[in-house]
């Protein structure tokens, strides 16, 4: 199992497990974190599952692809640390890795 | 090929059934309406129907539809489109219902937003999400300026002549509103969050000339504030890579995509839980008899928000709807591999 946290917009943090071979955006759906929306249930065409990765994690956790960037413009607020949470996968080596959550997804 | 009218007539069209949503459940819902003997109109907010498997992910395989081990998103509903054809669904696209009300007679009377209206016995909701509208940036005080200064289509192009016009975007619609719009405005700026665009080439080498031969400014870069006053939009304040700056501009058009927001359905005066349409197991009727509710938008205990579901509760709903539709008439219940009366409504008899 690998630790995530998210940091709310207002600063609360919430620390979720999630299991290796799923996505991060699962994982926060499953514990229900807020503000990540995910409409589109993990297909990668919606944005609604923007995150920020925090610095301290962003070469671990790797840069989007292609497709994840085209979809990260129909994001607000998109900054060099953007990522969609439902394609980042969860590995052990993701273990105490740090999001936030943007104030709006939309 | 079924009836496609996207018209803006405002006569009054009686149906038996109206469908609002033509996603798989609602295209579904027709053919098993029509088995017995009911004839829909389905109504989309798109311009299409598939609903958020044609929107969202056409090209995206679905694993649990029965008997079809893959299928894209759209092929789903190209069959679907093919299973329904024998019982001609008129379709309505690009329009949304945003009124419903029960006549005296016990019949339905439908309002859409461009005017066209609709009179039903039976009304099934099948709109998944809800409606898709266009994403409105989370900016302060953006509802203020939206009509006015802030638009997320274009209607009418001569409503922008002589504007100074911002488009943020990096899609299609970003881009052919660039084009079109450039010769009739005073001045326009393309802003996108980085330098590649999702858009054609050939759009994008157009825009990149005009940039060239300064007939318009391309800004790398996120809006972050608007400035104005009584919907009057006189100026943004835009983020680049150099810092914040202020772009001298009375208009605005977003495109970031669609969302699905439940829209006027709450105000129909449905009960609702959580955004969802509380349904019986046996039919699949709402608090409001003749008004149903199936796929996602509706709930019961155990509700799973599969297309399987829907399809299922698709073929309860239309038994109820036959003892509406045809009060005197007793249904029988028949197979599509025997009956001989469906096979011919089906046309392969």
């Amino acid at each position: 199992m690998a630790k995530i946290t998210f940091i709310q917009p207002d600063g609360s943090t919430q620390v979720v497990e999630a299991t290796p071979g799923t996505t991060v955006m699962e994982a926060a759906k499953l514990n229900g974190v807020p503000g990540i929306e995910a409409e589109c249930g993990g297909a990668c065409a919606c944005a609604t599952c923007h995150v920020y990765v925090s610095d301290d994690w962003r070469e671990q956790v790797g840069a989007p692809s292609e497709m994840e960037e085209d979809m990260l413009d129909f994001a607000f607020d998109v900054r060099e640390s953007s990522r969609l949470s439902c394609q980042i996968k969860v590995t052990d080596a993701l273990d105490g890795l740090v999001l936030s959550v943007p104030a709006k997804q939309f | 090929m079924a009836a496609i009218d996207t018209s803006a007539a405002n006569e009054l069209i009686e149906t038996d059934v109206m469908i609002i949503g033509a996603g798989p459940v609602g295209l579904f819902a027709v053919f098993e309406l029509g088995l017995l003997d009911i004839r829909a109109h389905v109504i989309d907010i798109l311009d299409k129907p598939g609903g958020q498997c044609a929107e969202l992910y056409p090209e995206k395989p679905i694993y649990d539809i029965p008997a079809l081990p893959i299928v894209t998103g759209q092929e789903l509903t190209d069959r679907l489109l093919e299973q329904i054809k024998p019982f001609e669904p008129t379709f309505h696209f690009g329009q949304r219902i945003d009124e419903l009300t029960r006549q005296p007679d016990g019949r339905f009377l439908l309002k859409t937003d461009i005017g066209n209206r609709f009179l039903a016995k039976v009304v099934v909701i099948a709109a998944g999400g809800g409606s898709f509208t266009p994403k409105r940036p989370p900016l302060e005080g953006i509802e203020g300026y939206e009509g006015t200064s802030v638009h997320y289509s274009v209607r009418r192009m001569e409503d922008f002549r002589d504007r100074k016009i911002l488009i943020v975007g990096g899609g299609d619609s970003a881009l052919d509103w660039t084009l079109n719009l450039q010769p009739i405005a005073k001045s326009l700026t393309l802003l996108h969050r980085r330098d590649e665009f999702r858009g054609a080439p050939h759009s994008v080498a157009k825009m990149r000339e005009l940039v060239a031969g300064d007939q318009m400014q391309l800004r790398i870069g996120q809006v972050t504030a608007l400035q104005g006053s009584d919907g009057r939009l006189e100026g943004v304040t835009i983020k680049t890579k150099e810092g914040e700056e202020r772009l001298d501009v009375d208009t605005m058009l977003p495109f970031f995509g669609l969302t699905m927001k439940l829209g006027p359905v709450a105000d129909w005066g449905l009960n609702l839980e959580e955004n969802l349409i509380p349904v019986d197991t046996e039919k699949f009727e709402t608090n409001e008899p003749g008004i149903f509710a199936i796929g996602d938008i509706n709930s019961y205990p155990g509700k799973l928000k599969l297309i399987l579901s829907g399809f299922h509760e698709a073929a309860l709903m239309a038994q109820q709807a036959h003892h509406i539709i045809y009060p005197d008439k007793k249904l029988l219940f028949q197979y599509t591999t025997s009956s001989s009366s469906l096979q011919k409504k089906l046309g392969v008899r």
